[in-house]
C-alpha cells in the first residue's frame, strides 16, 4: 500500500540532499512564496544585517528537502531512522573535516549560545575539585558572562569570573589575561575567536599559550569567524554557530580528545554525551551543505567583504564627529561599527530602515534594556549613535556590491537628517 | 573660580543621547564655562561622557556616585575641538 503521508512517500534510497528535485514528490507547491529579500532596483531591501541569516540558497534546498527525506528520529531502528542516522553521520563528517577535527569530537546542540553555555559547564564540571573560577574577555558573549555574573553572585564570591580588560579596539589584553590566570581556582578560560560587533580578532594563540602555562583549559567562541575566516587552531573546545556560514541556527559543540570535559547531565547516547537532545536531521544536513558551500568561495568572499568594509570603514570615518571603531586591519572581513555623536541608534536604524537598509545598532536605546552594548562599553567607545553592519554572503546577497555602494554614499545624508531633525547640527 | 565658571546639567532621568547633548549645548553656549557636572541616571552617560571628552579635546575628571543617579565631572578644555571637526 502506498502512504500517503508526504513525510514517507520517498523512494527508499537517500537522495542526495541537493536541490529542489525532491519537492514535486512532496505534495507541496513549489516555492509558495516570494523570496522577501531583494536586493536591487528602488524601493528594495538592501540587506547589510546578516547575523541571523537569512539561508544560503544551497542550504535552503537541502533543508526543504532534508525535511522529506531525514525527518526521523535517528535513533529509531526502522528505515527513516537509519536513513536519518546516515545523513547526520555524513553531515557530521563534513563539518568536521572543515574544522579538521574527528567527527567524534563534534556534537551538535540547538543553538550557538547553548553550546557556548555547555562548553564552559563541561569543562567546570570535570574540574569541579580543582575550583570554579571562569577567565573570559569583558567582550565575550552574553551566554558566557551573564550566566558567569549569576554564579558569582549567586555563590557571593566575585572572582568566580573574571572579565578581562581590552584595548580600545577591542583586543584583549595579554598582560591581565595572564594575571587573571594566575590567581587560583581558575579552570576553565574563554576567548572568542573575533568579535561579531566589532570585527576585532583575538590573540588565540597567545591566549592559549598564557592559559596552558597555568594549566587552565581554552575554550573559544567562533560564533562569528567560522565561515568566514580561517578556523582557528589554538583551543581546547571550539563553539560554532551554522548562521555565520549561511546555515540555520544551530550549535556545534567540538570538544578536543583528551580534554577533561564531562556534562553533568550527560546521556552517552545523545551527541556524544554533550546534550539531551537529538538534532534534527534536516538542520544540520543544511548546516553541512551552507558549510560546503561557504567553504568552497571563502577566500574569494572573504576578499570581497574586506574590500566593501573598508569602503564603508572610509565613508563613515568621513562624517563630522564619527568613530568607526574595532581594529581597521586584523578584523573580521564582513563586520563593522561605527558610532555618531548626539544621535540615538535607534533613530539611525530607523532612517536607515525607512530608505531600504537593514543594519543593527549597539545602543542602549535600540535594546530592551537600558544598557549599551556591553562591548562598545568595554572598549571605552561612544554606545550611542552606533551603527553595527554584518554583511551577507554573496550568495546569499547578489547584490551586495550596489548595496554597500549605496550605502556608503546614505550615511553622511543620513547622520545629518538625523541630526538635523534633533536640532544638534551646531553643536 | 566664579559661579559663571561651573555649570551642572540636571540629565536625571534622560535617555542617551540626551545628557551628551546637553553638556554639549553647555560647552558651546557658555564659553565661560571650564567645569561641568552631569547629572544623569542613564547608565550610557557613563560610558558615553568620557568618549565624548576624548573624542572633542576636554578632559574627564571624574564619575561618583550619588543618592540615586551619578555626577560626571568635566573640565572644559578651550579652544574646543570645533564642531563638524572630523
Amino acid at each position: 500500500m502506498v502512504s500517503h503521508d508526504p513525510g514517507t512517500n520517498v523512494g527508499p534510497a537517500p537522495a542526495a540532499p541537493h536541490g529542489g528535485s525532491k519537492r514535486g514528490s512532496s505534495g507541496l507547491p513549489d516555492n509558495p512564496r516570494q523570496d522577501p529579500r531583494q536586493t536591487s532596483a528602488s524601493g528594495a531591501r538592501r540587506l547589510l544585517d546578516a547575523a541571523s541569516g537569512p539561508l544560503h540558497p544551497v542550504a535552503r534546498d537541502t533543508l526543504l528537502a532534508a525535511v522529506d527525506v531525514g525527518w526521523a528520529d535517528p535513533a529509531r531502528l526502522h528505515v527513516e531512522g537509519r536513513r536519518a542516522r546516515a545523513l547526520l553521520d555524513r553531515s557530521r563528517e563534513v563539518v568536521a573535516a572543515g574544522l579538521g577535527v574527528r567527527p567524534g569530537e563534534v556534537s551538535f546542540l540547538p543553538s550557538g549560545p547553548t553550546a557556548l553555555e555547555r562548553a564552559v559547564d563541561g569543562m567546570a564540571y570535570a574540574a569541579r575539585r580543582r575550583g570554579a573560577r571562569t577567565v573570559a574577555s569583558a567582550v565575550e558573549h552574553s551566554a558566557i558572562l551573564v550566566p558567569g555574573r549569576a554564579r558569582a553572585a549567586a555563590a557571593d564570591d566575585p572572582s568566580l569570573l573574571a572579565e578581562v580588560a581590552v584595548d580600545p579596539t577591542g583586543r584583549l589584553d595579554l598582560e591581565s589575561w595572564e594575571a587573571a590566570l594566575s590567581a587560583p581556582g581558575g579552570v576553565v578560560a574563554v576567548l572568542q575567536s573575533a568579535n561579531g560587533e566589532v570585527g576585532t580578532r583575538q590573540p588565540l594563540e597567545a591566549a592559549r599559550e598564557v592559559a596552558a602555562a597555568h594549566g587552565t583549559p581554552l575554550v573559544v567562541d567562533a560564533m562569528a569567524s567560522l565561515g568566514r575566516d580561517d578556523v582557528p587552531t589554538a583551543w581546547d573546545v571550539l563553539v560554532g554557530d551554522a548562521r555565520s556560514w549561511g546555515g540555520p541556527p544551530l550549535g556545534v559543540l567540538v570538544v578536543r580528545e583528551g580534554v577533561r570535559w564531562q556534562w553533568s547531565q550527560a546521556r552517552a547516547d545523545v551527541e556524544h554525551g554533550r546534550t539531551d537532545v537529538t538534532p534534527w536531521v534536516p538542520l544540520v544536513l543544511a548546516a553541512a551543505e551552507a558549510w560546503q558551500q561557504t567553504a568552497a568561495t571563502r577566500a574569494d568572499d572573504a576578499g570581497v567583504a574586506r574590500g566593501l568594509v573598508d569602503d564603508i570603514r572610509s565613508a563613515a570615518a568621513a562624517v563630522p564627529d564619527t568613530e568607526v571603531v574595532g581594529d581597521p586591519e586584523d578584523r573580521l572581513p564582513h563586520v563593522v561599527t561605527f558610532s555618531s555623536l548626539y544621535v540615538d541608534g535607534e533613530a539611525l536604524v530607523d532612517a536607515f530602515d525607512a530608505a531600504g537598509y537593514a543594519v543593527a545598532s549597539g545602543s542602549a536605546c535600540t535594546s530592551s534594556t537600558l544598557e549599551p552594548s556591553h562591548v562598545l562599553a568595554a572598549m571605552g567607545v561612544l554606545t550611542h549613535g552606533n551603527v553595527r553592519v554584518t554583511l551577507p554572503l554573496p550568495a546569499v546577497s547578489p547584490g551586495l556590491v550596489d548595496d554597500v555602494a549605496a550605502f556608503a554614499a546614505a550615511i553622511a545624508p543620513t547622520v545629518g537628517g538625523v541630526r538635523d531633525r534633533l536640532g544638534v547640527g551646531d553643536l | 573660580m566664579s559661579a559663571d565658571d561651573e555649570a551642572v546639567v540636571d540629565a536625571r532621568g534622560e535617555r542617551c543621547p540626551l545628557p551628551v547633548i546637553r553638556l554639549a549645548r553647555v560647552v558651546a553656549e557658555r564659553p565661560g564655562v571650564r567645569v561641568v557636572t552631569v547629572l544623569a541616571t542613564d547608565p550610557a552617560a557613563a560610558h558615553d561622557i568620557p568618549a565624548w571628552c576624548r573624542m572633542r579635546g576636554h578632559r574627564f575628571v571624574e564619575a561618583r556616585a550619588e543618592a540615586g543617579h551619578a555626577a560626571y565631572v568635566v573640565e572644559v578644555v578651550r579652544p574646543s575641538t570645533p564642531a563638524g571637526a572630523p
